[in-house]
């Protein structure tokens, strides 16, 4: 159904540097992909929030690009995985204004009303995966809990 | 469809190679089929090209094995040229149906060369071989059917895009202000638009006021609230400010009585009293002139 | 104008136009360079000979801006308050004000302009002063 459209693109995030490739990389790709300026901003300013949650909370991983496409509509799904200390209280992450990292505590909560889907996998003391899934198209694609 | 084709992996080997050697006389024959003929109007050449882009396709996912999956990366070269030549057929009036059809149609002439190959065009293994090319086919077939259907979706999909755009003209009423008559129900995607148009529009025309008039909006509600909130906090970060009119009493009372705090943004009865004020902030008097006589503000 | 030293190699240069500052962020702004940058402007306006009385940061070359970097103009403009110094933020685009309103970043403490001409008009120092206008009959 999603086929994989381009093969996945591991990037690693470990430093300040490597938020500011990341943030380029799927700039690039969201561009390749076809999608207008004001969601590649909104894709890459969530890449940017979770990409630093992984390196400040998780201590550091990867994320993993891979393009997709379903009928005639691209889109880019994004993994940012890392192996750090989990989360504990998933809703209490979720919601906004929580913080346990220094920030506004907009990053979770934030980032996913700046996407069409955004999954998060943690388990306590093994770490924490994020899946985001955006499609490129003019409309914003049906969202559950919204009308 | 239903019943199971057992095409073997030599089978599907042996058919990907008979495509690439006899990848000239295929797309030759091809390329006066209709469908190719009709779409390719400038030479034949380009026809024959196009053919033999399609049989290299073929070949491809015949040897991958894949005959029977949409999928197979073999068809993704060849997947926008089909897209486009069915949408010339449906252009000229033809039924997706009607281009599976003439999709159908490439089998024959494939098929006869097939034969040929063979000393015993009846023992088992040319048998197997015809079978695997028209496995191979009917899956061509429901590849473009696919972008015959997905190319209609992403029309219907544009056209509701620009139904969305033409809604919400964003009109500039003065030097600096712009203003927004809303119309209709705000869902979502309008007020994204809305959004989106209004934003350009200060940056284009150099606005410091916007005026979202939702005078023509039958009910607010929380959402349409929110959706308002928003549009004026990023007219804000513009440096534009925003100013909300045509609150009838009914929707003034309903925003009351829902508790939503609309208490940060300057609101106006009217889209003419938004003006006044906008052109009143900037120190812009408008008087009846003597001479012209009363002229109604 | 002087440009402050550049003693990071990713440093945003601080311009003193008078008694404003005028930061102009570009493209791609490492969080080290902001945390810097928020460490150079007040250490700027501390110790500035001359009194600062405005600072204006340009963005209209910033692809995004994240809830980091959201927090870090928000705390630039707070800081440069106590320092009685009133900060502008020009330039924002379209693309980045939706979505900072959509990841919940109003930014309320902050004054806003179009650009950094209308900024430096809104701290009244009027370069390029909007002339009085009188729009031509039925426009």
């Amino acid at each position: 159904m999603h086929a994989p459209l381009a093969p996945t693109t591991h990037l690693p995030i470990g430093s300040d540097a490597d938020l500011a490739w990341v943030r380029q990389q799927v700039r690039k790709t969201a561009t390749d992909l076809g999608f207008g300026l004001i969601q590649q901003t909104k894709l890459v300013t969530a890449t940017s929030e979770l990409a630093r949650n992984t390196l400040v909370h998780g201590g550091g991983g990867h994320v993993e690009v891979t393009p997709l496409r379903a009928g005639h509509v691209c889109g880019l799904r994004l993994s940012f995985v890392d192996a750090g200390p989990g989360i504990r209280d998933l809703d209490l992450a979720m919601t906004d204004g929580y913080t346990s990292g220094g920030g506004l505590g907009l990053g979770l909560s934030g980032a996913k009303r700046l996407v069409q889907e955004l999954i998060v996998d943690s388990c306590p003391g093994r770490g924490t995966t994020v899946t985001v899934t955006d499609w490129a198209s003019g409309l914003p694609a049906p969202r559950t809990g919204t009308r | 469809m239903a019943e199971q084709h057992d095409v073997t992996p030599e089978v599907a080997q042996e058919l990907g190679g008979f495509l690439e050697q006899r990848r000239e006389q295929i797309a030759q024959r091809w390329a006066d089929a209709a469908l190719f003929r009709t779409v390719f109007t400038v030479s034949r050449d380009e026809a024959v090209e196009a053919c033999k882009a399609v049989v290299d396709a073929l070949a491809d996912v015949a040897c991958s094995g894949r005959l029977e999956d949409i999928h197979a990366p073999g068809f993704d070269t060849v997947r926008e040229q089909l897209s486009r030549m069915a949408a010339t057929r449906a252009q000229a009036g033809f039924s997706p149906s009607q281009v599976a059809g003439e999709v159908a149609g490439l089998r024959q002439p494939a098929a006869a060369l097939l034969q040929a190959e063979f000393d015993d065009p009846r023992a088992e293994h040319a048998h197997a071989c015809a079978l695997a090319l028209t496995v191979l086919l009917g899956t061509l077939r429901l590849v473009v059917m696919e972008t015959t259907v997905n190319s209609g979706e992403a029309l219907i999909a544009r056209q509701r895009e620009q139904l969305l755009e033409v809604a919400t003209p964003v009109i500039k009423l003065w030097e600096n202000i712009v203003a927004v008559p809303l119309i209709g129900t705000l869902d979502s995607a309008r007020s994204q638009v809305v959004m989106e148009s209004l934003l350009e529009a200060i940056v284009h025309e150099r606005a410091r006021y916007a005026i979202l008039d939702i005078t023509g909006v039958p009910t607010v509600d929380s959402l349409v609230a929110q959706h308002l909130m928003k549009t004026v906090a990023a007219a804000r970060l513009m440096g534009a400010h925003c100013i909300v009119s045509g609150i009838r009493p009914a929707i003034a009372q309903t925003i009351v009585h829902l508790g939503i705090d609309l208490g940060t943004i300057t609101t106006r009865a009217g889209l003419a009293d938004a003006l006044a004020y906008a052109l009143g902030q900037q120190g812009i008097v408008v008087s009846p002139s003597p001479a012209a006589g009363a002229i109604p503000r | 104008m002087t440009a402050s030293s550049a003693t990071h190699a990713n440093a945003v240069p601080v311009l003193a136009l008078g008694d404003i500052l005028l930061i102009t962020l570009q493209g791609e702004l490492h969080d080290t360079s902001a945390e810097q940058l928020q460490y150079d402007i007040s250490h700027r306006i501390a110790h500035s000979p001359l009194p600062v009385n405005g600072v204006v940061i340009d963005i209209s070359g910033v692809d995004i801006v994240d809830s980091f970097l959201g927090r870090i103009l928000a705390e630039i403009a707070a800081t440069a308050r106590l320092l009685a110094a009133q900060t502008v933020l020009a330039g924002m685009r379209p693309a980045v004000a939706i979505t900072l309103v959509e990841l919940g970043l109003t930014l309320p403490g902050l004054d806003t302009a179009l650009n950094v001409d209308r900024a430096l008009a809104l701290l009244g120092r009027a370069p390029a002063a909007p002339p009085p206008t009188r729009p031509e009959e039925g426009a």
